[in-house]
């Protein structure tokens, strides 16, 4: 992302009087903007019994927040930990699969300009528009069904809803590949191609190294997704199956204890920890990966 | 030659056939699901027609969700777009610490929308009540949650500190896109900073508008997570002499539609989201592409 500096000077808002005002204007924005957060570390930190007498003011003993969170992590109704591992790998298998899979067939529809190519090509482009909520509950069962007449278990499986998550991710990743790899000089492959290179190898040991920054961004829009995801997750695994991800573990947590704040906020915080933590690292390339897959 | 079809083929496999299993053949099968008796329980689907359609207009629920649907589309976008927009120029402007606020801003798109129900959820119904109930204001006593009136505006509050600070990266993109010139030539020529904003930024981001309002358009009509740990639909309200859930949007009617069985009904409503879907996004962004043209 290119740094807001250039342009300032040019036409913003000058005067000291005024900037000082926006200046303060933007420190109680950012600071309502935050409170939310705020509010949940706070009443982490605390008993139920304290939250219900005031849920405003500052714990009376931080080490309540560890009480807490080992509460969670110990608790008999929802294997938070199990959840936590399970959410990972599904997000971590579907990136690998749509990133490899979605550029290899992007890569193809660029460079063979056929009625078909282009055919396979606005399908996938078309399909975007459908609501998930078409397509849910027919899924449910033709996975059913075609999975008992292969011999493939694809409900309550991370292969299973990793395939599913391959279907739902490909298009858009597919289109943010094609944009991309049109600007690659088709020189550079044909170079590779007299030097004897095979066509597969041509991709992987030239093209895909180049689609390094796209990737980066195909990984943030689908990781960013995934990881949050709720529906999908709900419908294939269950919500007391034996594959569990995090958004199904806090709505079964909250379920299970219902009102008892002190609980469901910790295993709020334990849900978002990971991606703020991974955010403040990777700030720079989410926020360019976001604009990226948005404007295409 | 022979070879390359073997990997052209190859290569589009793995894709094409996710593509083929997870979405052409459930979207075929839910087009016709939506003309049948099933329920979810039997195996046996037979074909009914139009009827679960023709039902639908009298069904006072679901004519609730879609109407308020609507209303809170209509809501969310102007939230959203009027708040990221104000973002946008502020992160844009001299302020100190500016690209600090822009990644601040953001952090709530990060979350998900389960996780951030249960957190507004907790907030406004006992951080805001107990600081109306402490202070002693009226308004504040009563969760702006369990009043009908209140709670599709609520949920687009919710929606839009979400959302806002994902719409405002597009708008900064598009105004750092702007040539430097264009604005230099407007402060020679003495415009203020309302025409500056009104009369060069905002047409020059029509292209912008249309990719924010699409997808703030997509999203709100689309709203299920949020609404399912913010809400869970309620509270209770009437219509057409109904009982219907007042913040029940239409993603969640079909959940629980489709919870109690009612599965063919839950596929004809998934049906018309589809439809009004795709008809009214088509026309939001023909209306922009023309607009970007004329300006």
């Amino acid at each position: 992302m290119k740094d807001t500096r250039q342009l300032n000077s040019k036409w913003q808002v000058s005067g000291r009087t005024t900037l000082a005002i926006l200046e303060v204007f933007t420190i109680f924005l950012f600071i309502l903007f935050m409170v939310p957060f705020g509010m949940v570390v706070l009443n982490s930190a605390k008993t139920s019994k304290e939250i219900i007498f005031n849920a405003i003011a500052l714990p009376s003993d931080w080490k309540q927040l560890g009480v807490n969170i080992s509460l969670i992590f110990n608790n008999a109704t929802v294997d938070y930990l199990g959840a936590f591992f399970d959410s990972t790998l599904i997000t971590l298998f579907s990136l690998i699969v749509i990133v490899i899979f979605s550029s290899m067939a992007a890569w193809v529809l660029v460079r063979n300009k056929t009625v078909w190519s282009t055919v396979v090509f606005l399908a996938f482009v078309a399909a975007m528009v459908i609501p998930f909520q078409v397509l849910m509950y027919p899924l449910v069962r033709w996975l059913r069904v075609s999975g008992s007449f292969f011999g493939i278990r694809l409900l309550g499986t991370i292969p299973g809803i990793v395939f599913a998550y391959l279907g739902f991710g490909s298009p858009l990743s597919i289109f943010i590949f094609h944009g991309f790899i049109k600007n690659i000089p088709y020189e550079l492959e044909e170079s590779a191609t007299i030097d004897g290179c095979s066509r597969g190898r041509t991709f992987f040991a030239i093209i895909f190294p180049l689609l390094q920054p796209i990737i980066v961004t195909v990984l943030i829009l689908n990781g960013i997704w995934i990881w949050n995801d709720y529906l999908l997750p709900l419908l294939l695994l269950g919500s007391n199956g034996v594959v569990q991800t995090i958004p199904i573990a806090v709505t079964s947590f909250a379920g299970a204890y219902l009102k008892q704040w002190d609980l469901i906020l910790t295993s709020t915080l334990i849900a978002m920890l990971p991606v703020i933590v991974l955010y403040l690292f990777a700030q720079r390339y989410i926020i360019k990966g976001m604009v990226e897959g948005s404007i295409k | 030659m022979k070879q390359s079809r073997v990997v052209n083929v190859l290569f589009l496999l793995p894709c094409v056939f996710s593509f083929i299993m997870i979405i052409i053949v459930p979207f075929f099968f839910g087009l016709y699901y939506s003309m049948t008796d099933w329920n979810g329980i039997s195996n046996v689907v037979t074909f009914a027609g139009f009827k679960n359609f023709r039902n639908l207009f009298s069904s006072a629920d679901f004519l609730y969700s879609f109407l308020i649907t609507i209303a809170y589309t209509v809501i969310n976008i102007v939230f959203v777009n009027v708040v990221s927009f104000g973002l946008s120029l502020i992160v844009t402007s001299k302020v100190k610490r500016r690209n600090f606020y822009r990644a601040g801003f953001f952090v709530p798109y990060l979350i998900g929308g389960i996780v951030l129900g249960y957190i507004w959820q907790f907030i406004l119904n006992n951080i805001l009540v107990s600081i109306g109930m402490n202070m002693s204001i009226p308004f504040l006593q009563t969760s702006f949650l369990s009043l009908p009136h209140t709670v599709i505006w609520t949920m687009a509050a919710v929606n839009t500190w979400q959302y806002a600070g994902y719409i405002m990266l597009i708008y900064v993109a598009s105004i750092q896109s702007i040539p430097a010139s264009l604005m230099e030539a407007a402060n020679v020529d003495g415009a203020n900073y309302s025409t500056r904003v009104f009369k060069i930024l905002i047409p020059m981001m029509a292209n912008a508008f249309t990719i924010s309002l699409f997808l703030t358009l997509t999203t709100s009509f689309k709203q299920f997570d949020m609404n399912l740990t913010l809400t869970n639909g309620g509270p209770a309200t009437r219509f057409l002499d109904m009982p219907v859930k007042a913040s029940q949007l239409l993603a969640m009617d079909i959940f629980n539609t489709a919870t109690a069985n009612r599965m063919a009904e839950a596929q004809a409503k998934a049906v018309v989201l589809f439809v009004v879907l795709l008809v009214v996004s088509l026309i939001q962004v023909t209306v922009n592409k023309r607009k970007e043209v004329e300006m």
